[in-house]
């Protein structure tokens, strides 16, 4: 990383905390906040947080891997998370699975060359009713099938 | 491709039934606190979420709390696989939730509600916020609400970040706090040390529209649906092998055999109730009620029908256990990754009848020695699909549905 963006990395860290205060509650809300943008919270991002909100880098590092929507590994510029649990299992899947897997020449857990798209697996998203379904970044899309599932990865810049 | 999320017009007996935005609120200050609780009290209203627990004593404990600070949290972590109601909720009857939510923090004596929105919903979150500006607006969050003075209530939200276990009260509150969402022990409960260490209610959504409808429209109005031990509707999330999937607002009471024939579904084999962390219920026991005094449930319903592989479903809900874990407890923990592994051995034909009576020995001991609700309902789906399938999944040497096409 160059000093210029560990630069503005730090500034931006410093907005965050004056907006949502530097107590231990604010711990989650900044890192979903550099999460949102970066896609990643990085090393020098975590020491920085944990200097500002005066605890120990570990423990942000603790939440992050904690929760599975935060990671401190650069991922692709979207992330798509296609639902597993039963009930998208039965509504068909596998097929948009594996639809998405031979367009894009990645496996799940990957991410594209390109850095465009990082594919993963999510539980549940509330979609029951209206499955297959996944989450574009925070977007969600459903009745999916194998060619609108494409369709849709494809648009995604 | 534009995002896409159905809705329609609904209709229902309490919870889909009429009501105008403010009229709870409005009802709630003339009715005054010890009005509401005798109402609440009256309704028999219990927790929506799963567990059960009598709306009206939690209130109660914690308006009777001696702080200086109080808080109304609503939990809207829906993450139990099959549960989308409160999806339909906050989405088309934010209304119900966010009026629940002030008539709750009139109450007990709160200043703040925060809602708990999982981090899947995040789409949601713009629409919620413009609808509490628009309460902002109105005078029905912010000071002296509706001109009732030294009532001063305001709303925020907050997000999840993909932890199912987060739906768990006391995880929920140490994620709010932004710790891991590890479960505390309880006692001491939420009403007494909750978040910040201050009485803290935590109510599921469907809980919180509910008590809209009971203060506006009384108690005994909402005791009259539902049985004796299961006062008013629920709202049912079906999913699964039906014509009809969607989300229902049924009397407790109603039998599993009726709900199937509302949703449209044929030749079902079994029907999942309460979610991952249910129980699955086998054809012959579609007679049975739903309802706290016999198959309770948050809500989920998943319905299979008679070309499933059992063992399929249950190894797709044991993925589920095992990603969702927080770690924090060996029964929990260990415990899923050693009835996984029963499982493989199961889908291999490599099993001994001995083996599999053990794993189910475990799993009553999660039961009784996981820490929180997660640990201790996740045998349930093991238990229940290897009790009533055995047929299906032990006799047949472990090939599964050799005889049933896919």
């Amino acid at each position: 990383m160059f000093e210029y963006e560990k630069n503005s990395l730090t500034e931006e860290i410093e907005n965050l905390v004056k907006h949502y205060g530097s107590d231990r509650p604010a711990l989650l809300q900044i890192l979903q906040a550099v999460q949102r943008k970066h896609k990643y919270i990085s090393d020098f991002a975590q020491q920085e947080i944990a200097r500002l909100l005066n605890i120990h880098p570990v423990e942000v590092y603790s939440i992050i891997s904690f929760y599975s929507f935060l990671c401190s590994e650069p991922k692709g510029r979207n992330i798509v998370r296609l639902c597993r649990t039963i009930s998208c299992d039965m509504a068909g899947k596998d097929k948009v699975e594996s639809a998405v897997k031979r367009e894009l020449g990645i496996t799940f857990g990957e991410t594209t060359n390109d850095g465009r798209i990082t594919l993963e697996f999510t539980n549940c998203l509330g979609m029951c009713d209206q499955g297959p379904a996944m989450l574009v970044n925070d977007k969600v899309y459903t009745h999916l099938n194998p060619e609108t599932a494409v369709n849709i990865l494809n648009e995604v810049k | 491709m534009k995002s896409n999320v159905e809705t329609k017009k609904r209709s229902g007996p309490v919870v889909f039934s009429e009501y105008q935005r403010s009229e709870g609120i409005k009802k709630a200050l003339q009715l005054g606190r010890e009005n509401i609780l005798f109402e609440l009290k009256i309704s028999g209203l219990k927790g929506r979420g799963g567990a059960g627990f009598p709306t009206a004593t939690k209130w109660m404990l914690t308006a009777a709390a001696n702080a200086n600070k109080k808080f109304i949290v609503c939990n809207a972590d829906e993450g139990e696989p099959g549960t989308f109601k409160d999806r339909v909720l906050l989405l088309e009857y934010p209304e119900l939730v966010f009026d629940g939510i002030v008539i709750a923090g009139f109450t007990i004596g709160a200043a703040s509600g925060i809602i708990y929105l999982r981090g899947e919903y995040e789409y949601m979150l713009q629409p919620l916020e413009d609808y509490l500006a628009e309460m902002r607006k109105d005078n029905l969050l912010g000071k002296n609400i509706l001109g009732k003075e030294n009532f001063n209530f305001d709303i925020s939200i907050r997000l999840g970040s993909g932890a199912y276990v987060c739906g768990e009260e006391t995880a929920l509150i140490e994620s709010l706090e932004g710790f891991r969402g590890e479960p505390r022990n309880r006692p001491p409960y939420p009403v007494d040390t909750g978040y910040l260490g201050y009485p803290t209610v935590v109510n599921n959504v469907e809980t919180l529209a509910s008590v809209s409808h009971i203060v506006l429209k009384g108690g005994e109005w909402f005791k009259k649906h539902g049985t004796s031990k299961s006062t008013g509707s629920k709202l049912f999330s079906v999913s699964g092998d039906c014509e009809k999937p969607g989300v229902y607002e049924l009397p407790w009471g109603i039998k599993i055999k009726e709900l199937l024939e509302i949703v449209e579904a044929k030749n079902t084999k079994a029907v999942q109730v309460g979610g991952a962390s249910g129980t699955c219920i086998a054809k012959s026991q579609f007679d049975r009620i739903l309802g706290y005094e016999d198959a309770a449930t948050g809500g989920s319903i998943i319905i299979f029908n008679e070309n499933r592989d059992m063992l399929k479903v249950l190894k797709n809900f044991m993925e589920f256990f095992i990603e969702e874990s927080c770690g924090q407890c060996t029964p929990c923990r260990i415990g899923n990754i050693k009835l996984m592994e029963g499982i493989i051995k199961i889908e291999n034909g490599d099993f001994t009848f001995s083996y599999i009576n053990n794993l189910k020995e475990l799993g009553k001991t999660m039961q009784v020695a996981s820490k929180c609700g997660l640990g201790q309902s996740s045998p349930n789906s093991f238990i229940s699909i290897l009790e009533n399938f055995s047929e299906e999944i032990l006799h047949t040497n472990g090939k599964g549905k050799e005889n049933v096409k896919a």
